[in-house]
């Protein structure tokens, strides 16, 4: 039998000093990586969600993002006519769109933030299968009306049903919010295709155009004909890799923030480290009178390795006390594709929780394991010579 | 008769490498214990009093000879069985006491027993026991601090004696402790030798602690004197 757990626990009671300083030390390295986690979840989930696997976004070739893209009319009727594009009430499911983007005054930022608008025909709203209206009514035909994505009701002024918005020739009415699941539609302005064409004075230059096939093989052929045909110069992507690609705009924010994270570790590992030296070495000789008992050496290493992790454990039980309040706040992150911003929320899941108390246990594991082995292999002489 | 030898010590040899140096803690030692013998041990500091009594304890190894203990030859024992047979058959009292200071009197007497395979009932009632024979049953819950030097090591003697080892090393008891206090714990290790039969090898540099053993040893410079030589100045 080891060392009972009580052992373990008021030796930890004992010097509460240092117990809690060293639990801060990991407990803020658990919140900073706790924060990374939850912010590179969120955007994962906001851009990486977006799209159906079905839906070919047909862009001017080369073109990085929509709003760079340029399409006339004549080409959208000639993707209309090709084969493998499914139907939906005798219709094919096709959808010009037009993306340009306007600078919003958000809330506690005067200077505002730039947000994509989308001028899209009811068939676009309808191939987005996966959002709904949660508040208010879609836009009608010829009227100055607008949907905003929940994230920029949220977050801008005068975003909320009800209120006008000033972009473009003048106001529009915000009738509705709509959610798309924390995907990047979340962050557009949805308005009429027509309503933005006569306002933007772009009746023949669309962005792109967005066509379901229906099926994975009609969707390569598909692919194949758009690129094919030399007239239009136009490519096709996949929705789901467009918004993938997008994604790569927050690898340096991931980068940085894992960075910080693995240094700030690598420190706590060490505090770890030190605190549990410091309890060895003013130990030895108990250690030497538990091993004269008959205590082993094994015995010894795993009561320090416990009181290690327990030590860690309250590191991280700090740590995601610090976070908590983050949780479900929203934030935007500047994407320097579509020069518009994308909003995200810290999720705190059950899962980053677990990680956060994960990665503290190894800090504790791997601070303890040095000092813990040199206890359980110092002979039993030396030890008890210590004073 | 030879069954009763508790210890078989022949030609033993100590030495310690300290740094260039060889230290010799014991030479050519050999020595053997009866059952039911109070032995106290006497000589200079640094005569090699402490590290025979931790070669007889199983703690350290000689670098040459022979030991056997309660019939078995210790040099033949791993680390591991070496901790166990300790734990079974050797209560041993420091001059420090070294009591664990976050358990209590109860707890540290309680130790020992862990390692064995009494219930959580069957442990507390040998603690309990022990700490009565030594006369503590009413400071079962005290923490060390809360306990003087005197009556520090009479935990510590009950938790040399919780698990009923037939040996008892004591190195130094009463060396930090008041007269009476000494007295006290002298007392108690008489009658543990006398009452319960236990074998007894006591270090002291205290002539009139000696007194109470049976028979008095002498250390000079790592040697053993032979038995009734006059003592050394
Ligand atoms: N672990 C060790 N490393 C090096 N030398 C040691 C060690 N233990 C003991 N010695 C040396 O061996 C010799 C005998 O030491 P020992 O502790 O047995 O003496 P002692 O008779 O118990 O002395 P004291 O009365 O001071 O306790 C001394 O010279 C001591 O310095
Ligand atoms: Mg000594």
């Amino acid at each position: 039998m080891p060392l009972p757990l009580s052992y373990n626990l008021k030796n930890l009671t004992v010097r509460k000093t240092t117990t809690l300083m060293t639990a801060l030390g990991i407990g803020l390295t658990v919140a900073v990586l706790l924060g990374i986690l939850a912010l590179v979840g969120g955007l994962d989930k906001a851009l990486q969600a977006t799209g159906h696997p079905l839906h070919l976004l047909v862009m001017r070739k080369n073109s990085l993002s929509e709003l760079v893209s340029q399409i006339n009319r004549e080409a959208v009727s000639s993707i209309r006519n090709k084969p493998g594009i499914q139907q939906l009430d005798g219709e094919p499911m096709v959808s010009p769109e037009i993306v340009t983007v306007i600078n919003l005054p958000r809330h506690n930022s005067p200077d505002g933030a730039n947000v994509n608008i989308r001028g899209l025909p009811p068939m676009g709203i309808r191939m987005r299968s996966n959002l709904k209206l949660i508040e208010g009514r879609w836009f009608r035909p010829g009227q100055r009306e607008v949907v905003v994505g929940k994230s920029i009701a949220r977050r801008y002024v005068n975003a909320g049903v009800g209120d006008r918005l000033r972009f473009g020739r003048g106001d529009w009415n915000v009738v509705g919010v709509l959610d798309a699941g924390n995907t990047a539609f979340d962050s557009e302005i949805w308005v009429g295709l027509n309503q933005l064409a006569t306002d933007s004075n772009r009746m023949e230059v669309l962005s792109s155009v967005l066509v379901r096939a229906s099926d994975p093989v009609s969707l390569q052929a598909l692919q194949n004909a758009v690129a094919d045909d030399q007239r239009l110069y136009l490519e096709g992507k996949r929705e789901v890799d467009y918004y993938l690609e997008q994604t790569n705009s927050a690898e340096p924010v991931k980068f940085l923030g894992i960075f910080v994270a693995v240094i700030m570790a690598v420190g706590s590992c060490f505090a770890a480290m030190n605190t549990m030296y410091a309890a060895v070495a003013r130990r030895a000789r108990e250690i030497g009178t538990l091993r004269v008992l008959g205590f082993s050496g094994g015995s010894i290493l795993l009561a320090f390795m416990i009181e290690s992790l327990l030590l860690s454990l309250l590191g991280g039980l700090i740590g995601v006390l610090l976070v908590l309040p983050l949780h479900g706040l929203e934030s935007g992150i500047g994407n320097n594709l579509t020069f518009s911003e994308t909003g995200f929320d810290f999720r705190l899941s059950p899962a980053i929780v677990a990680a956060g108390v994960g990665f503290a246990s190894i800090m504790g594991l791997l601070g303890g394991l040095l000092p813990a082995r040199g206890a359980a292999r110092e002979s039993i002489l030396s030890a008890l010579r210590e004073l | 008769m030879v069954n009763d030898l508790v210890v078989e010590a022949t030609d033993l040899h100590k030495e310690f490498q300290r740094d260039a140096f060889q230290v010799i803690a014991l030479q050519d030692v050999h020595l053997t214990v009866q059952k039911g013998e109070f032995v106290a041990f006497m000589g200079p500091s640094g005569s090699g009093k402490s590290s025979l009594l931790y070669i007889i304890a199983a703690i350290d190894r000689p670098t040459r000879g022979r030991v056997k203990v309660l019939g078995r030859d210790l040099l033949q024992l791993k680390e591991r069985a070496m901790a166990d047979w300790r734990n079974e058959n050797i209560g041993f009292i420091f001059q420090t006491f070294n009591l664990i200071p976050v358990l209590t009197a109860r707890e540290n007497v309680e130790l020992p027993l862990l390692l064995t395979h009494l219930s959580r009932q069957e442990r507390a009632e040998h603690a309990a026991t022990a700490l009565g024979l030594v006369g503590l049953s009413d400071r079962m819950d005290h923490y060390p601090r809360q306990l003087s030097g005197g009556q520090e090591q009479r935990v510590a003697i009950a938790r040399a004696i919780v698990s009923d080892p037939s040996i008892i090393l004591a190195d130094e008891p009463t060396g930090d402790l008041d007269a009476q206090s000494a007295q006290e714990i002298l007392t108690i290790l008489s009658r543990l030798n006398r009452d319960h039969g236990k074998t007894i090898l006591m270090v002291t540099h205290d002539p009139h602690a000696a007194r109470h053993a049976s028979k008095i040893r002498y250390l000079e410079k790592g040697q053993l004197l032979p038995e009734g030589a006059p003592q050394p100045e």
